[in-house]
Parts: C-alpha cells; sequence; structure tokens
C-alpha cells in the first residue's frame, strides 16, 4: 500500500491526445495493492491505451467482482462512471449497463477467483450472450486477498509459496471464452505493455464482446519458484503467436511487414488493427484450430499469448436482439409508453 | 550506453543541481531540511563550513543555484535558495559550540593575506585551526573588502557583515589596516612561508569619449563612488543622475544615488535590457524604486558649457543576431538622444590591477594582466605565491571567492608541510546512506509540494528610500521559511537501482509522476533519449542505466532530468531494488579534512 499520493505534476513535455487531455487525466485514485502487483500494470495499460485513444472518459462504464482485480477500476479512469459489484455478478452488472446505454465504452474487470470460481456460470453467459464490451480478467492463480489459496485457475503441480503442489486441473478461460462465442480472445502479460495496450485498445473498438486474460502475477502469494505464474515462469514460457497493432485512422502506416505475415483488419472507428502473425502456422480466424493450439501448447507448459482470435464482422447483443440505436436511457416517455393503439397492435400480433 | 559509475562522485553531484551549481558545492538541500525541522544553527554551520558568509551571501549572493533548480524544470520558478540562507543567519542560535579550534601553540609557518577581502578571510579561517600565524594587510580601515565597500547597507546591513567579518578576525587573524600595499617585493622580503593575494578587481573601467576630461569633476567612478559612500566620505549628491551600465554595481548606484538626495536618477544601458548583467532581482528592486532604465543607448559624447557638465549626447541602437549567433549593435537610425545630466556614475566593469607587483620578480602575468595560475592549485608562478578571489581571474562575486579560498588554502597547507600540491591533495567521494526508515517511512519528507515560490515581503518603500541604512528585503520570517523549505525537492536523496534483485514488474514505471524510468533494449544515448517513456532532450541531464538486466536482457534508463525525488519508485518497488539514498559529496576542504590531512 502506498500512503505517498501520486502528485499531479507531470512531464513537460507530456502529450495531450485530440480532447486536450494528458495521460494523467485518465489516471483513477492511488492504489492500495500491493507494491509490485501486476494488477497496477493492467491499470496502467488501460489508461495509456484510453489516452492514446481519445476517449472521452465520462462514455465510460467500468464495473467489477470482487478480490485484488476487482478494486483496480478504482485506479484509472477516475472521470468514469463505475460500479464494484458482488462477488462474481459483475457480467450481470455489465449487462444492464450495456442494455441500458449502448453508447457507453464498458469495461468489465475481474480475477481468476471472482470469474473462474464463484462467477463462472456468470462468465459464461456473458460469453454467449456477446455483450459489447471489454472483459479483463487479472489472472495470477492465486487468492492475493484472503492470503494465497490456489484459484481455478492455477496450473496443476504448481506449488505455493510454502512448496504445498496444487492437485488439480486448472480452467483454461481462453478455451472456456473460445468455445462458447467470444468474437475477441487475447492473451497477456500484465509486464508487457508493448503487447497489452493494443490489444486494450482493439479490445475496447472491437463490437462484440471482447476478452482478455491478463497473466497478472500475485507478488506477495505466487511469485516463487514451483509458480507458473511468477514474473519469470511467464517471461520464460510465454510467446505471442499473433500481435497486433492498432494504427489510428489519421495515421500514415509506415512500417511494411511480410505480406504473407501481416493482415490488416478495418475497425468501426474508422482505424486499422494490423495482425503479425509471429507462428506462420497460426490463423487468428479459425476458433477450432485456435482452440487446438492453445490447448496443445498449454499441454506442453507454455503460455500462448496475443490476439488468438477475431471475428470483426461477429454480431452484438444488440444486434441480436435486433433494440433500436438510440440507448435505451435516452428514450423518452412517448417512445416507451407508445399508447394504448400501439399496445392493441401488439397483442394482437400474438392472437 | 555504458552503464552508470554511482561511485563517481560527480555522477550524483549533478544530479544535486544547486550544488553542483554553487562554486562552493553549498550542500543545499541538506540545509533546506535543517530549516524544515527549524534547526537554524546547524543549517547555518553547514553554510559557515562551505560559504564562509552565510548571513552576507544570503543577502547578496549572485544565486548561481537558482536558475539551476530542479524547480525550474518540473515547473517554473527555483527554490529561494538564497533567502533561505538569510533564514538561517537570521534566526540561528549561539554558534560558539559549533565552530574550530585554533590552537593556541602555533605551527611555526607564517602566513601573508595581503587584502582583507572575502577570500583572504576565507583562507584564515581555513588555516587557522592547523596552527598558522596569519597576518592580513589591507588599504581600507576595516576589513570586509569589496563585501564593505561596494555593498550599499540597504542591501547588506552593516552589523550582518561585520558580524561573520570579525567572527574570522577574532579567530586570531593579526589584522593591519589602512596599509597601502606598494611593492610585492617589500612582501616578500618580509619572508612569510606563503602569501595569498587576495586584492579584488579594484579598477573600475573609465570610458574616453569626447567631453571626458574637461567633466571630470562631474563624474565619478561607480565602485569608488559606492566605497567613498560607505566610508561616510560621501554623504550626498544632488542634480540630476546618469548612471551608466547594466550590472549589479549600476544597480547600487542609481538606488545609493536616490537615498542620497538625487533629484533624478536615471540608468543608461549599451546593451539590451535581457542581457544586462545585473541580477534579475537587483533590476526588479531598481525599477520598483521608480528608477527608470533605458536601454540600447551607447553614450557619444559629454555635453559641457565652461567646464560645467549639461548632459550626455547617446546613440539609438537595437540588437541584431551575427553571424556567430552572438548579438551585435546596429544603429536604428533615429536622431542621437540628449539626457541632461549634472553627475555620471561609471559602473561599466571593472578589472583586476597589480601596478605594485613588479614584473621582475617571478610572478608571471599573461596578456590580459592576470596572474598565470595553476587552476587546480591556485599557485602563481611564484611558488610561494596563491591567488584566489577576483585578483584570480577576474571579476566574479562572493562565492567564487570562498571557492577559490578553499582550494588556496589546502595547497597552502601542502606547499607549508612540503607536500605535493597535487599528489597529495584530498580527493572527493561520496557516500550514500538509505533514507529507509520502515514501510512507508522515509527519513526525508519525500511528498511533493506543489506550491509556488513565496514572495520575500520589503521595507516600506518611503522610509527605505529616505535612510540608506534600511534594509530593504526583510527576508522570510520562520513561517515563511518553513513554507518555502518544503518546495525544495530533496535532490540528493537519490534514486538508486540495485540490477539483481530487480524482476521487472513495471511498478515504478506506471506509478512515477514524470515518466522517467523506462525499461528497454540498450542502445546509443542518442537513440536511447529518443525511446525512452517521456522524450530525454536535455542532454546537461544524465542518464542512468544500469547493467543489463538478467531476466530479459533489457536495461533500466533513468532520465535524471525532471525527477522530482519523491520516492514513489522505491514506495512502489515489491524487492527494494529502487531505494531512495542520500548522497553525502565529499568536496575536499581543509576543515573537513582536518584529522587526516594534519595527520599525515
Amino acid at each position: 500500500m502506498t500512503f505517498v499520493a501520486k502528485p499531479r505534476t507531470h512531464h513537460p513535455l507530456l502529450q495531450v491526445n485530440d480532447l486536450g487531455l494528458t495521460r494523467r487525466d485518465y489516471e483513477g485514485s492511488v492504489s492500495t495493492l500491493c507494491a509490485g502487483c501486476g494488477h497496477d500494470s493492467v491499470s496502467a495499460a488501460v489508461v495509456q491505451a484510453c489516452a492514446e485513444l481519445a476517449l472521452p472518459p465520462h462514455k465510460f462504464a467500468k464495473v467489477s467482482g470482487i478480490g485484488c482485480s476487482s478494486k483496480t477500476p478504482s485506479y484509472f479512469l477516475g472521470n468514469s462512471h463505475g460500479f464494484n459489484s458482488v462477488h462474481g455478478r459483475m457480467p450481470s452488472v455489465a449487462t444492464g449497463a450495456n442494455l441500458a446505454n449502448r453508447e457507453l465504452y464498458c469495461i468489465g474487470v475481474s480475477g481468476d477467483g471472482d470469474s473462474a470460481s464463484i462467477g463462472i456460470g456468470q462468465f459464461a453467459h456473458i460469453v454467449r450472450r456477446r455483450i459489447n464490451m471489454l472483459y479483463l480478467v487479472d489472472n495470477n492463480g492465486t487468492y492475493g486477498l484472503t492470503k494465497g489459496q490456489f484459484s481455478a485457475t492455477n496450473d496443476r503441480g504448481s506449488t505455493s509459496k510454502k512448496g504445498v503442489p496444487n492437485l488439480y486441473e486448472p480452467i483454461d478461460m481462453i478455451s472456456m471464452a473460445l468455445q462458447i462465442g467470444a468474437s475477441f480472445v487475447a492473451r497477456s502479460f500484465s509486464g508487457d505493455k508493448r503487447q497489452l495496450v493494443p490489444l486494450i485498445k482493439a479490445g475496447l473498438l472491437h463490437e462484440g464482446f471482447a476478452f482478455i486474460d491478463v497473466i497478472s502475477p500475485c507478488v506477495a502469494f505466487n511469485n516463487h519458484n514451483g509458480s507458473t505464474k511468477s514474473y519469470d515462469y511467464i517471461r520464460a514460457h510465454s510467446g505471442s503467436v499473433v500481435d497486433a497493432d492498432l494504427i489510428a485512422p489519421h495515421d500514415e502506416i509506415t512500417v511494411d511487414y511480410d505480406p504473407g505475415a501481416s493482415e490488416d483488419v478495418d475497425m468501426p472507428d474508422g482505424s486499422t488493427l494490423r495482425l503479425r502473425k509471429l507462428a506462420h502456422d497460426y490463423n487468428p480466424h479459425d476458433r477450432v484450430a485456435a482452440l487446438h493450439y492453445v490447448q496443445r501448447a498449454q499441454e506442453e507448459g507454455e503460455f500462448v499469448t496475443g490476439l488468438l482470435y477475431v471475428d470483426p464482422t461477429a454480431s452484438d447483443c444488440h444486434e441480436i436482439l435486433g433494440t433500436t440505436q438510440t440507448p435505451l436511457n435516452a428514450l423518452g416517455e412517448d417512445e416507451l409508453c407508445p399508447g394504448n393503439a400501439a399496445l392493441e397492435g401488439v397483442n394482437a400480433s400474438f392472437r | 550506453m555504458k552503464a552508470t559509475d554511482i561511485a563517481d562522485p560527480d555522477y550524483f553531484h549533478k544530479v544535486v543541481d544547486c550544488q553542483w551549481a554553487c562554486p562552493a558545492h553549498t550542500p543545499v538541500p541538506e540545509y533546506i531540511r535543517l530549516i524544515a525541522e527549524e534547526r537554524y544553527t546547524e543549517a547555518y554551520m553547514i553554510n559557515w563550513d562551505s560559504n564562509v558568509f552565510p548571513g552576507i551571501l544570503g543577502r547578496t549572493c549572485d544565486r548561481p543555484c537558482e536558475p539551476a533548480c530542479r524547480r525550474v524544470r518540473t515547473e517554473e520558478k527555483p527554490v529561494a535558495i538564497c533567502r533561505l540562507k538569510r533564514v538561517a543567519a537570521d534566526h540561528k542560535g549561539d554558534i560558539a559550540p559549533y565552530l574550530p579550534h585554533v590552537p593556541r601553540q602555533k605551527n611555526g609557518k607564517r602566513i601573508a593575506l595581503l587584502g582583507a577581502g572575502p577570500a583572504s578571510l576565507a583562507v584564515a579561517r581555513d588555516l587557522l585551526p592547523f596552527g598558522y600565524e596569519i597576518d592580513m594587510f589591507d588599504r581600507d580601515p576595516a576589513g570586509g573588502g569589496m563585501m564593505r565597500s561596494q555593498i550599499p547597507a540597504f542591501r547588506l546591513p552593516a552589523d550582518v557583515l561585520e558580524e561573520e567579518v570579525d567572527l574570522i578576525v577574532n579567530m586570531g587573524v593579526n589584522a593591519t589596516y589602512g596599509y597601502e600595499i606598494t611593492s610585492m617585493k617589500e612582501m616578500l622580503d618580509m619572508n612569510y612561508d606563503a602569501y595569498f593575494v587576495g586584492t579584488g578587481a579594484p579598477r573600475g573601467r573609465d570610458l574616453d569619449l569626447p567631453g571626458r576630461k574637461e567633466v571630470d569633476e562631474h563624474i565619478s567612478i561607480g565602485i569608488d563612488w559606492l566605497s567613498s559612500v560607505a566610508f561616510g566620505h560621501t554623504t550626498s549628491i544632488s542634480g540630476k543622475v546618469i548612471v551608466m551600465g547594466g550590472g549589479n554595481t549600476a544597480m547600487d548606484c542609481c538606488r545609493t544615488s536616490q537615498r542620497l538626495g538625487a533629484e533624478r536618477v536615471t540608468v543608461v544601458v549599451r546593451s539590451g535590457f535581457e542581457v544586462m548583467k545585473a541580477s534579475e532581482w537587483e533590476k526588479e528592486d531598481a525599477m520598483a524604486e521608480g528608477i527608470p532604465i533605458i536601454n540600447n543607448r551607447p553614450p557619444k559624447e559629454f555635453v559641457h558649457e565652461n567646464g560645467k557638465l549639461k548632459g550626455i549626447v547617446f546613440e539609438c541602437v537595437k540588437p541584431v543576431e551575427g553571424e556567430n549567433g552572438r548579438l551585435k549593435y546596429v544603429p536604428t537610425g533615429e536622431p542621437d538622444v540628449f539626457m541632461e545630466c549634472d553627475h555620471v556614475l561609471m559602473a561599466i566593469g571593472q578589472e583586476n590591477h597589480c601596478p605594485w607587483i613588479e614584473r621582475d620578480i617571478g610572478l608571471e602575468f599573461d596578456k590580459w594582466d592576470c596572474p598565470i595560475l595553476d587552476e587546480d592549485t591556485l599557485q602563481s608562478t611564484n611558488p610561494k605565491v596563491f591567488f584566489g578571489g577576483d585578483s584570480a581571474f577576474g571579476p566574479e562575486n562572493i562565492i567564487w571567492a570562498s571557492a577559490h579560498a578553499h582550494k588556496a588554502a589546502i595547497s597552502m597547507h601542502l606547499f607549508c608541510q612540503g607536500k605535493d600540491l597535487k599528489a597529495d591533495r584530498p580527493p572527493e567521494g561520496v557516500n550514500l546512506i538509505s533514507q529507509k526508515m520502515g514501510v512507508h517511512q522515509w527519513s526525508y519528507d519525500a511528498e511533493h509540494d506543489p506550491s509556488a515560490r513565496f514572495i520575500v515581503p520589503h521595507a516600506n518603500r518611503t522610509k527605505s528610500l529616505d535612510n540608506i541604512k534600511i534594509e530593504v528585503e526583510l527576508g522570510f520570517d520562520k513561517d515563511l521559511g518553513l513554507q518555502e523549505a518544503q518546495r525544495c525537492l530533496n535532490c540528493d536523496v537519490q534514486t538508486v537501482f540495485t540490477e539483481k534483485l530487480c524482476i521487472e514488474c513495471d511498478a515504478c514505471v506506471d506509478i512515477c509522476p514524470m515518466d522517467c524510468i523506462t525499461f528497454t533494449e540498450n542502445e546509443e544515448e542518442e537513440r536511447l533519449r529518443a525511446n525512452l517513456m517521456a522524450p530525454a532532450d536535455n542532454t546537461e541531464q544524465d542518464l542512468y542505466v544500469s547493467e543489463i538486466l538478467a531476466t530479459t536482457g533489457r536495461v533500466m534508463v533513468k532520465d535524471e532530468d525532471v525527477c522530482l525525488h519523491c520516492g514513489l519508485c522505491a514506495e512502489r518497488c515489491p524487492t527494494n531494488a529502487w531505494d531512495m539514498q542520500k548522497s553525502i559529496v565529499h568536496i575536499p576542504q581543509l576543515g573537513s579534512f582536518a584529522e587526516p590531512i594534519a595527520a599525515g
């Protein structure tokens, strides 16, 4: 925990975005997480991504559940809407928020406990419903807030701080998300902002359910030699298959890659998502193959990172339901209560 | 880039911008912290140790430290370092217990100090505790040199001056005042073991313009005139006065004239306002007293009638940037201007001038008539004779005189002990001491204070313009002093990085408010500077580069430029790879190295 607040003073050359805001304007209150917690780096990556995209902070809904991860929305986007909900129930609140106001950028932050244990049912169904949001899991394989019990994502054989091995199979949230309909699936590492920031940007702009599993080491309870989610282990055992770069509409595309190894995807806001394939046999649009690849690697004790699957044409919940383009919370009384005649018409259609 | 060698005393010394810029390398943040703890006496003694005249300098220093202050780069206005020095002097208690012991038993070596100004006094202070017998000679009736003769009382009250001058003289200097030195040969015949020449730059420049000779009695040389005011020979000036020149002497001349009864005072400067040599605050104070400063007007001619000065004709010029980037002045084409005046004070510079040093005694001078000296030892070509202050390299200021004095005192001591002046000099050094007291506890006030610079109160203007002895600046009281002290960033509490402890979690990168820290692939300095979290454009400030980190092969690079020394990197570091450590730079000085040298 830090008691000394971060001074407001910033670098004299700090960049100002199109909204006239600096990166510092996207920060939240001072973090009370342990020093060195990966989650703080994820928050910093969200701050950087939102600032670089020049998205208006008041157009965000931040939702979370319970746990170390779920405290983090307080530490970014201090001028946004936020809801710190019940354990494992963030997806319900996020669904409500998105249905009520489809114009908000919705960021849900959850942890491996919140999403893979108590909230796994909620998680599965928000993926199915394809809510248009960015769902971040700060995945550290441990219950840090209750002093380091194994979580459901902890690998079998990985040990506790005292050396006791975990006896159960892990839940792989990437595989689950791929299986049940997420249209944007990525994995990254809190210690690699070069990879994480573009993924967060792309996930925010993606129309549909975007899921990023961020391996985010717990320095207090799961950063030791027997852990498979320590800083050192992740650095030694992870590799990117597809790197993503988000190129803003007004930016000139300067870097050229080998044509076979890169692909441009148009994003809804006019920007370009450039995918760079680092594994030549990998296809980020083939859901089944991706699933196979990820699971095979996991079998070998390796973490596959990068943008694992993306379907730019997928529909989101509002499209599936055919709701009006106007956010529901902006509809007036006349639209919401169209009168007896309209009701008669609806009733008649069921007769 | 090569990994930074933090054992090099210069590395962290440079990070303490104020201390690095100070010729005497006063440990500024250290004494400011003591002021914040209301330990004024200790704060004063730290100053006394390194710059010798804290009360005087707290009012009159040229303040090279202030433009160097990091706060100029992180916001705009520097910490009011000079005024804080005065706070220490104004509020100090009894310093007697802290003073060095001067042995009654002398060591048998005799030293002659020529001139009783700041340089000579500081040499005396450094040498007396070693048992030297010290004789000091000066032509003025009292000690202090230019501090007494050229700085008017409304900037430096006599009691402040006398306290610090007398302190040294009373340590056991045999002072002979009113002694005009006319021959160096004669001095050398007195057979002292070593001589220190601290006679300043006593000759004010003059201008040879048409009419100059005819109006001689209406023209005074600025420093001579100020001196005659200081010693009470001149008590008034009447009519319209023109002060020529743009330095601090000009400012003192115009403000003194105003107080001595001049009907109207005008400063006329040949160059532009921005490039005037006078300190910013001296110009401000003069203008605040209603004195006009007229720029870009080189004088052409003194106009006189029957031997009486009527005024001066000035040319109108404007500055143009020359080919080499230097300003040159070209006529604007406007007609010349005539300004009426009854008296002219000439403050257009001064130079060292030693007509009393014979040129056939093995003491050589260069083509600018400055003595040829070894810059490291300040020894002249006559091995017995050392120089310091303005008489060494031309006009500087008091703080340079203190710095020279420390250097010369070491040399003179080594010389008298028959040691090598270079090989046996004590080296510079640095100590690093962790400031961690416990979890979230640092022994310095790490929190950044965003307050703007506090304004120092002035005396009532009507009263102070009426009496030359009323000090204009009142100085900070204790409360304002405490508040201003909080603005200091504690740049001497360094961010020290230990590679082998780092797990590269990025916590420091994320928390740093100034984006100083980057983990990246190592490159050449130029490329590295461009590719950091924030561009490191200020090449005068170093990059702190770590050894290669074991896990990723990257390096940690910290741009020292705008670091607030808030300690958040260390606060956020889970492994103590970052620590806040106070750097104590050891600047060789006789006093602080007393035992080792004396024993040797």
